[in-house]
């Protein structure tokens, strides 16, 4: 049920939100006029709605984003790490830098979300009343939520690269490594950039043969998926690069237990595979705090409205990035298409507004294939990754599903992007919020318009 | 799409034998698509996580996945493969006349 929010009531105040719209001496003078946007998370998501809402409105908005650290990590170039390629220290740096002026960062653990009180109690026991909560809060790793996978062998064979210090701790493993069965699991989907498993299977086969380890190495992708991807026309597409790579895959593999000390990864239904090497892309589960306020599924991902980006416990409470339970990619660019729609709607919502339904799960990812070549991906809910061109058709300059030399320099050329126009919250020229068909070869979807 | 003919009437199926109209299921229709996939008996403990399933996707519009059955549906997800081989989500909701679990994405 959506309850009744103080925004909703309050529509005549709503008017003076959007800046100067509104002369202050049109104000009662007994009402108070500042409105509080609270934003649960500084990474990609919280981060740049907060630049773009800082643009946005007037200093009568008070903005204000929590994180429980200071350190915001570029994640693409998390797959970068192990091969040696970017250093983890270049890939970080202080969150609460990325922040325009005028905007509030707190230190601070979110311990819940009071509803009906239009607060966030802190675990310091502090209290931070908003107008607007957006939660922005992105995913948690569980290792530890995998029989055995941290136990023995934890840091010596079997390792995680979706953090810094996992990362890291894998690049040693790699330079020691003299060649073996190299495995790498999904433990089970939704994982953030479902590509990025691919892309590490690529680009290990790239480095072993340029260490000359290739041919002494098996490398093994176990996927839950019953296939490379979840959409059947990239599935085929990227099934193919994975044979010409001798990249062997293990599909419809939920993994269930780790046994460290003999090397050796279970499913559930008992497939056994060895490894020398374990890369895992480990469980990952909402923010602890989402499930406990009332705002998630079990898993811990926050229930939104998937076009509207509303959450279903209650109006002014909004989500975006990987913290929401849309049915597409967890991924950066998929937060920075959502922030389009959000902060439309949440202007919308002040001002008493019918929110808009405008966020078609649009995502677009590189994926490096190694070889200093990437191919690009470009999707919604309706409509699956295609071949073709873009931004512009026929003329690109990417390539969609297709390896190419510049798609693997875009990738380069995003982590600019990423500090300088993303995070602050600037439009990316000529790349829409929504999805567009022109440029894309719709002739090998099947007849019956199946999506996955 | 196809029509194929399950306990004696004819249905709509999607390409991979998932029913494109959950409406149009029985509980015999069910156990045919069981039978087809190797389970020959339903019991009470598989009707639990039909159900389940089954309640779920028509509630919220979408199939739970397999870590959220294992979480909510009160089988754990040892049993579910016990009861379900290969893929228990999957399964377990052809058997119950909803679409494939798409949470995967």
């Amino acid at each position: 049920m959506v309850k009744e929010a103080p925004g909703a009531r309050e529509v005549h105040l709503a008017k003076t939100i959007g800046g100067a719209r509104l002369k202050p001496d049109l104000i009662g003078h007994d009402e108070r006029i500042t409105k509080r946007i609270l934003i649960l998370g500084a990474g990609t998501g919280g981060t740049l709605i907060a630049n773009k809402l800082r643009r946005r409105f007037g200093a009568e908005t008070e903005i204000t984003v929590v994180d429980k650290d200071d350190r915001h990590v570029y994640q693409p170039d998390l797959l970068f790490v192990p091969f040696g390629l970017v250093a983890p220290n270049s890939i970080c740096r202080p969150r609460s830098k990325q922040l325009r002026r005028g905007i509030e960062f707190r230190l601070g653990e979110v311990e819940r979300v009071e509803i009906e009180k239009n607060t966030v109690k802190l675990k310091d026991g502090e209290a931070l009343p908003y107008d607007v909560l957006i939660v922005a809060s992105g995913v948690e790793l569980l290792p530890e939520e995998t029989e055995g996978l941290t136990g023995p062998g934890w840091g010596e064979s079997a390792f995680i690269y979706y953090s810094v210090e996992g990362a890291a701790a894998l690049r040693k493993a790699m330079e020691g490594f003299e060649g073996g069965r190299l495995v790498v699991n999904i433990v089970d989907m939704p994982i953030k950039c479902p590509v990025a498993p691919l892309e590490f299977c690529f680009l290990a086969d790239w480095w072993l043969q340029k260490r000359g380890l290739r041919e002494k190495t098996e490398i093994v992708l176990a996927t839950p998926l019953d296939g490379a991807f979840t959409k059947p026309v990239a599935a085929t597409i990227l099934g193919e690069l994975l044979e010409k790579k001798k990249i062997l895959v293990e599909t419809e593999y939920s993994a269930g237990r780790v046994d460290g000390e003999a090397r050796k990864l279970y499913s559930w239904d008992e497939r056994e595979i060895a490894y020398d090497l374990l890369v895992s892309i480990p469980l990952h589960g909402g923010s602890a705090f989402v499930e406990g306020s009332g705002l998630g599924d079990e898993l811990g991902f926050v229930n939104v409205d998937q076009n509207t980006l509303q959450t279903k416990a209650a109006a002014n409470v909004f989500a975006l990035g990987d913290a929401t339970n849309v049915p597409t990619s967890k991924a950066g660019a998929v937060a920075h298409f959502q922030a389009e729609t959000l902060i439309e709607n949440i202007d919308r919502f002040l001002a008493g507004k019918e929110l808009e339904k405008s966020f078609d799960g649009h995502a677009n990812c590189f994926i490096e294939t190694g070889f200093s070549k990437a191919l690009l991906l470009d999707f919604n809910y309706e409509v699956e990754p295609l071949p073709g061109k873009f931004p512009f058709p026929v003329v690109g300059p990417m390539a969609l599903l297709k390896e190419s030399r510049l798609d693997h320099l875009g990738k380069l050329a995003f982590r600019q992007l990423y500090w300088h126009l993303l995070l602050p919250g600037r439009r990316i020229p000529t790349i829409s919020a929504q999805l567009k068909m022109a440029g894309k070869d719709t002739s090998l979807l099947r007849p019956e318009g199946g999506n996955g | 799409m196809t029509t194929v003919t399950l306990a004696g009437k004819p249905v709509e199926v999607d390409p991979e034998g998932f029913l494109v109209d959950p409406e149009q299921w029985t509980k015999e229709m069910g156990e045919e698509i069981a039978r087809s996939a190797g389970i020959e008996k339903l019991t009470d403990r598989h009707w639990q996580v039909i159900e389940f399933m089954r309640k779920t996707y028509l509630e919220t519009g979408s199939a739970p996945s397999m870590r959220a059955l294992g979480k909510t549906s009160g089988v754990a997800i040892k049993e579910l493969y016990e009861l379900f081989p290969k893929g228990p989500a999957k399964l377990a909701a052809k058997i119950g006349g909803i679409p494939k679990p798409r949470g995967c994405v």
